[in-house]
């Protein structure tokens, strides 16, 4: 079996589901959601992060274990996303930073060429950068060459529980990418993640499908049970494929005995 | 090309003869289609989908979670100024109304700032009426030089400009622009502007597009319904936050559905538009365009406000008073620009929000523009 690691910014990880602060009717329920996921990362936008408020701030909610991911929501060019990540730096939030550019609020799909500009910037200046993009090899190849502690591409668009419509992509950053890859956005359900985990990918983001269930929760918890299914159907080397029924008991399995 | 061509050409087509042609398969079918057309947008808001406001509503309420989770934006108005060189005949800012006139001054903009602070909010609209001369460009700056202190996120409600005029109070810190046709018929619009430098009907309508140019993060347009035939104005103001979206990706588009109030100008609306016509154009716009921003007023009551949150809405006010200041400063002779229906203070809209199973987010915004304004 192969070693079971999985280690991002020098910070050793166990649970391979990050999370997510965004949507939900009450940000109270996120402690709950961490502790039924399993999940050490969680992500917050930094454009609803309020320091001052005394009538309540998200980051009252999440529990001081965890890995906080800032994220650069709402910059639509790498300077204004560079400026998010010291911001969110300077008040006290870490120096993880996940980047995510997006100039376009139809389909919130990431511009990766800013993204990498953003990244090389904030990866020279010590930050740990994991950057959203779309599940593009030449992207992917810059991110590393910039610097990034990691790839989170898209599974499908923002918030559109669509699944894992990128699936041949991202076996393809599988593949060839040699830093942790992330599915990160469009997972909608457990069985998605799973598939994901299953494929080889080193953790999945969830965020929308967690916040909008019925029982945030529960749905927690199953997503944080289905990430470890798949990963360890995936570090078990699950059989081949075949077009054709294999049978368990070869019927020429006697020319080989005696 | 700007939006006046495509406006143009709604204000000559026959709608009323196209809606009257829409069945109820038509709705049905744009319900069922994976994004909405605007032959889809017509059908819905046409007559024929009245009885099917009910599949509507589950749909908006989906779509409507999907992409902004249960959680409500509150922000408050804040009136600077009620002066105004126009004679819109349905404003009671009218110029030739007779009223209790007053800007603030620095000192109670400062005033006002620190009283709407301390409810917690943290996204502000800013309101004058439409006198140039006394709300000048110069002043306003002079105000957001104190507001940004308070507020991460300042929008504002105020006289039309140009282009380069709305770059530089990007540049001071705006980052949000109001503004309302009023009605997108022209000939009707003459008639209720017969005075006064919003008379003009195409710097107005163009204000939207010279404010995505400018740099404004976010734009909010809309038509006072009432003015004319609700559902013409519906159309074409859903039609123009389409056309914004589409032409400006990066800017967040919302759209405002302000019915006619009671107001000191004594005019009454040419039409009324119901609860159920407003939930009808709420659900038609939500599934035209999924991510456009829906706000709504105290100009509604409290519990319609309560009854349509799953429906579409994205931001709420709270908190609310129309007079010039209304917060710290209490000019007891001002008068509103229209009367509010919902006086619910923040703490009490935020309760409301809670039972409902909704989020009030209070800061939706980190002002990044420059490191005079607090950016790193």
């Amino acid at each position: 079996m192969r070693e079971e690691s999985f280690e991002i910014g020098g910070l050793k990880l166990k649970s391979r589901l990050f999370t997510g602060t965004g949507k939900y009717a009450d940000d109270s329920v996120i402690p709950g959601v961490c502790e039924a996921s399993g999940s050490q990362v969680i992500t917050v936008a930094l454009r609803r992060v309020d320091l001052e408020s005394d009538t309540g701030n998200v980051m009252d909610f999440i529990p001081k274990d965890m890995q906080l991911l800032p994220n650069t929501s709402g910059a639509r060019t790498a300077e204004e996303a560079v400026r998010i990540a010291k911001l969110a730096r300077a008040m006290g939030c870490g120096n993880w930073i996940k980047i995510e550019v997006i100039s376009d609020n139809k389909y919130l799909l990431p511009d990766g060429y800013e993204t990498a500009k953003a990244t090389e910037i904030l990866a020279e200046d010590g930050f740990v950068v994991l950057p959203y993009v779309n599940a593009d090899l030449y992207i992917a190849r810059s991110l590393v060459d910039a610097g990034a502690a990691a790839v989170m591409p898209l599974g499908a668009p923002i918030g559109t529980n669509r699944g894992l419509k990128t699936k041949e992509m991202v076996r393809i950053l599988i593949d060839e990418i040699d830093l942790p890859i992330i599915v990160d956005a469009g997972i909608g359900r457990p069985s998605e993640a799973c598939e994901a985990m299953e494929m080889g990918a080193d953790a999945v983001l969830v965020n929308t499908a967690i916040a909008t269930a019925s029982d945030p929760i529960m749905m927690a918890r199953a997503f944080g049970q289905a990430v470890e299914a798949g990963r360890a159907a995936y570090l078990s080397g699950p059989g081949a494929k075949h077009s054709m029924a294999q049978a368990s008991s070869p019927l020429t399995g006697f020319l080989s005995e005696g | 090309m700007s939006f006046y061509s495509i406006c143009k050409e709604l204000n000559e087509a026959p709608l009323d003869t196209i809606f009257a042609s829409i069945t109820e398969a038509d709705v049905r079918r744009a319900l069922a289609a994976p994004s909405c057309s605007r032959e889809d947008f017509l059908a819905l808001m046409s007559p024929a989908a009245v009885p099917l406001l009910e599949e509507m509503a589950q749909k908006a309420s989906r779509l409507t979670q999907q992409h902004f989770g249960r959680t409500i934006h509150l922000f408050t108005p804040l009136y600077l100024s009620n002066y105004c060189s126009n004679h819109c005949v349905y404003c009671g800012f009218n110029a030739k109304n007779k009223i209790v006139r007053s800007q603030l001054e620095l000192d109670q903009v400062e005033a006002e700032a620190k009283a709407i602070a301390t409810t917690g909010l943290k996204h502000l609209l800013i309101l004058t009426g439409e006198s140039r001369k006394m709300a000048t460009p110069e002043y306003l700056d002079q105000c957001m030089e104190i507001l940004r202190k308070y507020f991460p996120s300042v929008s504002i409600e105020i006289y039309a400009m140009e282009e380069d005029e709305y770059a530089h109070l990007v540049e001071g810190g705006v980052d949000g622009l109001t503004i309302y046709q009023e009605t997108y018929d022209e000939e009707l619009y003459d008639k209720l502007h017969p005075k006064g430098p919003k008379k003009d009907f195409c710097f107005r309508l163009d204000a939207p597009e010279r404010g995505c140019n400018a740099g404004m993060r976010v734009v909010n347009i809309g038509a006072l319904l009432g003015l004319g035939d609700w559902r013409k104005d519906a159309v074409i103001t859903g039609m123009h936050a389409s056309y914004l979206m589409d032409k400006f990706p990066e800017t967040d588009i919302s759209v405002s559905l302000p019915r006619m109030r009671p107001h000191a100008g004594g005019w009454q609306p040419a039409t009324i538009a119901t609860d159920r016509d407003m939930v009808q154009i709420m659900l038609a716009y939500r599934i035209f365009r999924p991510r456009v921003g829906i706000t709504v007023s105290t100009r509604e009551n409290a519990a319609f406000r309560e009854n349509i949150l799953p429906l579409g809405v994205t931001k709420m006010s709270a908190g609310v008073s129309t007079k010039v200041g209304g917060h710290a400063v209490d000019d007891e002779d001002s008068v509103g620009q229209f009367d509010i229906s919902d006086d619910r203070s923040v703490d009490e809209m935020c309760a409301m929000l809670r039972s409902r199973g909704f989020q009030p987010v209070f800061k939706d915004w980190e002002p990044i523009f420059d490191e005079a304004a607090g950016g790193v």
